[in-house]
């Protein structure tokens, strides 16, 4: 598939400047509707390249507790797809040249069916849909739904991914793959990064330069992104973000200025200094 | 019907089933798959698990015609219909659960897997689980949601005593589906040395597939038996349906023969006009859960829907992929029995043949003189008692105002 533009954009300024990309992955609707849109903002501000909207469901059966709670939150507050697609057109609004990718699981979009899905996403901003629960070569409806709308299907490999599961997602496949770095659940603490560093340079070469590679899993601080950045395209936080909003909402306090902060650390982290 | 797009992976029933999950566990169902089908080619395989059947299940399980049952029956619908109860009631741990925890377990070991769990709603799963883990001498950890682990407590009792760390989990609605997260959370982060053991035909491929196959013994039996007996085959098969697995154990048999209708009976709850109720296939939409495209019960947008049941194994908002196929083509009926219809069914069959069935079976016993309403007179027909009532001795007491 051929990559969406901002997205390819976004991974290229990102090797031009010599760094890899800053993916930051929060929760749609976590706290609420409009302190999310605030902290993405703040995110982007702070030099996120991209945003995964997590859409919040119902059982995030590949998520730890921290993304757990941050989507029962959400959905106590009345989120889910219809109001992640409303927060995606808000936050593309605001920030034009951020990448947006909806990350979420099959049911929703099922429900919704792929085609109206698709359909929406394209109008609501968003340059891509990672769906956890929807490899690739499961059925095509996904696929072309996103293909036909232009937006790129962001396939995940994982430690165990084998060789054919390797190219069966580089060819589904816009702009870049997303890396699993551990076998488990968001949250988990990345141990290990030799094995990640082989898989990702494997991965960048069977795909002959195509793709980026992004890693996400296990890194949850500015340290940690220092070391996935000298060999990935970009890096993914998640949970450590997610936590951040659960403290401060569970403290009564406003958590976009403590994730500015966090954000503008790990956007240093991730610039290569050797 | 719309048809989606060709599935370019096998494990399908027409357009349902599949493998939605992760990527991390897509190189363990490829083991699974290949594991299964080596097994199944293999005599010494079906030789150890036909001695295990044997001689540790209790199999072949009786198949006896009731006879009083079969009056009231008759008495309430107008037909003049025989009925015969199979009954896996009488499996060694008291339900048919027990058949697919030794295949399974079989499996687990050819595999070179030292580590077994496996998620439990009513915890007869959970039970046959951890026994069948006690047999082969493997590790057995049990996810049960923590309203279960509550309404089923002596179950939980028998697990541990059969060696098993239960689990309970809290998240969600804290019964089968969450438990069954929890489950996929465990496999995902220990996937190299652990096999999860899904206890009914629900799940990702192979499960629908290895799961009907291990249960689809109570059919073949039930087959030859009732032509041993009645010299014909039936014109009707009746079973409980949560999951699916005893009601597709019993109906594989039967499907290649048009002549033999098949029934599953899901659980409607206080009713399945109202948002209390486990109606999957009545009540649902296509969606995806737990690995599979089948029907399931969720919002507008796609959240999953708390089931409701007096019984906790039906008290799940998903449904087996093949259940979905034999609705969608007709092949075979679903229908449901509220919680109050449910418990009459429990009463009627302990007045009348002296059985204290499970509340999940009950559910396929209350539906039978609707059943036999569409039936000819003459018509001969089988039910599944799927499990045995000890376990819901407390839920029943409770409900019928007695202190015990």
């Amino acid at each position: 598939m051929s990559p969406a533009p901002r997205l390819a954009a976004r991974f290229a300024r990102a090797r031009a400047e010599k760094r890899a990309a800053l993916i930051l992955y929060l929760t749609a609707d976590d706290p609420d509707g409009e302190t999310s849109l605030r902290l993405m903002r703040a995110a982007v501000d702070a030099g996120a390249d991209v945003i995964e909207i997590g859409v919040p469901w119902s059982d995030p059966s590949a998520d730890g507790k921290a993304i757990q709670a941050a989507m029962h939150r959400a959905l106590a507050r009345g989120g889910g797809l219809r109001r992640s697609l409303l927060l995606c057109r808000q936050l593309r609004d605001a920030c034009p040249d951020v990448g947006l990718i909806l990350f979420g699981y099959a049911n929703p979009i099922v429900v919704m069916g792929p085609d109206v899905f698709a359909l929406k996403a394209r109008d609501a901003g968003a340059d891509g849909v990672l769906c956890v629960d929807y490899p690739p070569d499961e059925d095509g409806a996904l696929l072309t739904a996103l293909a036909r709308e232009g937006l790129d299907y962001v396939p995940l490999l994982a430690p165990t991914s084998t060789g054919p599961r390797i190219d069966a997602a580089i060819a589904a496949a816009g702009s870049f793959i997303y890396y699993v770095s551990l076998t488990g659940i968001t949250g988990t603490a990345l141990a290990n990064l030799d094995a990640p560093r082989a898989q990702v340079a494997a991965i960048r070469a069977r795909s002959e330069g195509r793709l980026s590679v992004a890693v996400g899993f296990g890194i949850r601080t500015p340290g940690a992104a220092r070391a996935v950045a000298s060999f990935a395209d970009a890096v993914v936080v998640g949970s450590a973000a997610v936590e951040i909003v659960e403290k401060a909402a569970a403290a009564g306090r406003d958590p976009v200025p403590e994730m500015a902060a966090f954000v503008g650390g790990l956007r240093q982290a991730v610039g290569r200094s050797g | 019907m719309s048809a989606p797009a060709a599935p370019q992976t096998p494990g399908r029933f027409g357009p349902f089933g599949g493998r939605y999950v992760s990527e991390t566990l897509i190189p363990s169902l490829d083991q699974l798959t290949a594991a299964w089908a080596a097994a199944s080619a293999d005599p010494t395989f079906s030789e150890e698990l036909d001695r295990l059947l044997s001689d540790y299940v209790g199999r072949p399980t009786p198949l006896g015609f009731a006879a009083r049952l079969s009056a009231e029956v008759r008495e309430e619908s107008g037909r003049d219909v025989r009925i015969y109860l199979k009954r896996e009631d009488l499996c060694h741990t008291g339900a048919h659960k027990i058949n697919n925890c030794i295949g399974q377990l079989l499996l687990a070991r050819r595999m070179g897997k030292t580590r077994i769990i496996a998620e439990t709603g009513a915890g007869q799963h959970g039970v046959a689980t951890a026994s069948a883990c006690a047999l082969f001498g493997l590790p057995c950890e049990i996810y049960m949601g923590a309203v279960d682990v509550e309404r089923q407590g002596l179950n939980v009792f028998r697990m541990k005593l059969l060696g098993a760390q239960v689990h309970a989990v809290k998240d969600g609605t804290a019964t089968l589906k969450d438990a069954m997260n929890e489950a996929l959370r465990d496999w995902v982060t220990n996937v190299a040395d652990t096999h999860y053991v899904i206890g009914s035909v629900a799940g990702p491929h192979p499960y629908p597939l290895l799961v009907r196959e291990l249960q689809a013994v109570i059919g073949r039996e039930a087959r030859a038996q009732i032509q041993e007996v009645e010299g014909r085959l039936p014109d009707a098969c009746v079973a409980c349906v949560g999951g699916g697995s005893n009601a597709m154990g019993l109906f594989h048999a039967f499907v290649p023969d048009p002549a033999v209708r098949l029934f599953g009976v899901e659980a409607a709850g206080d009713g399945i006009e109202t948002a209390r109720h486990a109606a999957t296939l009545s009540k649902g939409r296509v969606g995806v859960l737990h690995g599979a495209r089948s029907y399931v019960l969720c919002d507008d947008d796609g959240q999953i829907s708390e089931a409701h049941s007096i019984s906790a194994g039906l008290d799940y908002p998903g449904v087996g992929p093949e259940h979905s196929f034999l609705k969608e083509t007709g092949r075979a009926t679903y229908l449901a029995v509220t919680d109050e219809g449910a418990i009459a069914g429990f009463q009627r069959l302990a007045r009348t043949e002296g059985i204290l069935c499970a509340l999940e079976s009950a559910h396929a016993i209350a539906a039978l003189p609707q059943v036999a309403a569409t039936l000819p007179d003459g018509a001969v027909l089988i039910a599944n008692v799927s499990g045995r009532g000890d376990k819901d001795m407390g839920t029943l007491a409770a409900r019928l105002g007695v202190t015990l």
